[in-house]
């Protein structure tokens, strides 16, 4: 059975982690790599590497990090944040990154989503979705910005579009729910997965482990990702694996 | 000195990881697009990126094709991953412009390198989402149990898969090696002599992956058992 996956999301500036903690098994928490490394270790099936370096146009930090990482992880990466163009995601996958993350510059031109996924394949292509609950009812909305820019777009339609338009995975955020610990956006989530036939990420929120298996499910994710809680140490991968696998959701455990 | 493994190239992508996976298991690899680099190489591993119909189209042209079927008439121990592995067999449907046509459609059929007998084809999502993405299982027939490639692999480990395409049920139970259930259930591991293919990514499969890699550098190098 296909295994749901747990994905540790390091947020990066300048090619150093944000709101990275000291483990006493690391000589450099604040390399991304090296943290990432340890993740692999602990069971992740895959890391998410976003660079939340907003003004920079200088991506050469970004390229480096992807290259650096390809020659140590053994599982698959995804590098998000800042693209505008094809060039610039080719770049990323040509320093060794499996996927790009695409968000603010599929939703200016969609095309872009179609564009990556016939010069990389559709395996190599998240849009990244950031939404926000509209009022108490049951649609959200697509922001920008990291939350600051509304766009006026339903968040499940614009899944839909994304997928359409050839994207391999949606990486859903609950901007309500982002860095709460409250737990992910069930509803949100669930809208998602439903009207999508390809996999979707779940991240925002997560502060137990309960929240995990939520996601999956209630949620209906087939993977969630958190940051907070792996990089102070509250949970390890295993810890949070092996709490999903006791909820019956199949994991990976064999590493 | 031996030659190296060589890495076929078709430049539809990134195949360092594949590169670096065999260096870190100890094998030397280089990435190559000369037919003669083929014929002269110890090992022979084509990698998956792109579609089915432009890979076989650039490998044609450039005479890769015909490299790699003279090679592996040869002996010479070849490894197909994803993509790489449905491209030993005789045909696809996966098109360029990835549109489906219809099981009947003339048009369907893209011509493999026909190395195996048998067909890939696109995996239809119902419940399922396709692409198949992540970790799952590999089930090893007795054929597998005795594959080199799978030494040391314990039946039901996880690798990872991503890909929506698949080996079809007319491939011969004699080569499969592993399968795994998805959306179907497919031959997601095959092994005919001096010719072994992978749907999975060992490259990206952390231990279990290098696990492999290793027997294929040992097959390589003439010392798996």
């Amino acid at each position: 059975m296909l295994t749901k996956r747990v994905i540790p999301c390091l947020d990066v500036k300048d090619g150093r982690v944000v709101k990275g903690v000291n483990f006493v098994d690391l000589r450099d928490a604040g390399d991304p790599v090296e943290l990432a490394s340890k993740y692999d270790r602990e069971g992740a099936d895959e890391v998410v590497f976003l660079d939340i370096t907003a003004t920079s146009d200088d991506r050469r930090t970004t390229i480096e990090l992807a290259s650096h990482a390809a020659e140590r992880l053994r599982i698959p990466y995804t590098v998000g944040g800042g693209f505008r163009d094809v060039a610039g995601c080719r770049t990323m996958i040509a320093a060794g990154a499996d996927k790009v993350s695409i968000n603010s510059a599929a939703v200016k031109d969609p095309g872009i989503i179609t564009a990556c996924a016939d010069a990389f394949g559709s395996q190599a292509v998240i849009v990244a979705i950031d939404a926000k609950q509209v009022g108490n009812s049951d649609k959200w909305e697509v922001y920008l910005a990291g939350g600051r820019i509304p766009t006026g777009i339903d968040a499940v339609t614009w899944a839909e579009e994304a997928a359409r338009r050839g994207a391999g995975e949606i990486l859903l955020t609950s901007m309500d729910r982002d860095g709460t610990k409250d737990g992910f956006d069930i509803p949100l989530t669930r809208a998602v997965a439903r009207a999508v036939s390809i996999p979707v990420i779940a991240s925002g929120g997560v502060g137990t482990l309960e929240h995990f298996a939520e996601g999956i499910i209630e949620g209906e994710a087939d993977a969630v990702l958190a940051a907070s809680v792996f990089h102070f140490g509250t949970y390890s991968v295993r810890q949070v694996k092996e709490y999903m696998a006791s909820q019956g959701i199949p994991v990976r455990l064999d590493f | 000195m031996a030659a190296p493994i060589v890495v076929v190239d078709y430049h539809k992508g990134n195949l360092l990881s594949v590169v670096r996976g065999l260096a870190e298991v100890g094998g030397e690899a280089s990435i190559s697009d000369d037919p003669e680099a083929i014929r002269a190489a110890s090992g022979i591993v084509l990698p998956g990126v792109g579609s089915f119909e432009d890979a076989m189209s650039y490998m044609n042209e450039s005479g890769e094709a015909d490299a790699v079927r003279d090679a592996v008439g040869r002996g010479v121990p070849f490894l197909g991953i994803c993509l790489g592995l449905q491209l030993l067999f005789e045909r696809g449907d996966e098109r360029t412009d990835g549109k489906l046509h219809g099981v009947n459609d003339p048009e369907r059929w893209v011509a493999g390198m026909g190395i195996l007998r048998g067909s890939a084809t696109r995996l239809r999502s119902g419940r399922l989402k396709v692409p198949h993405v992540g970790w799952d299982q590999v089930h090893l027939t007795a054929h597998g149990q005795a594959c080199p490639l799978f030494r040391g692999v314990p039946e039901g480990a996880n690798v990872y898969f991503t890909h929506s395409y698949a080996l079809d049920a007319d491939v011969e139970d004699a080569v499969v090696a592993t399968r795994t259930h998805y959306v179907r259930s497919f031959a997601s591991s095959v092994w005919s002599e001096n010719v072994y293919g992978v749907q999975f990514h060992p490259e990206k499969s952390s231990a279990t992956g290098l696990r492999i890699l290793t027997n294929y550098v040992d097959i390589v190098r003439g010392e798996a058992k």
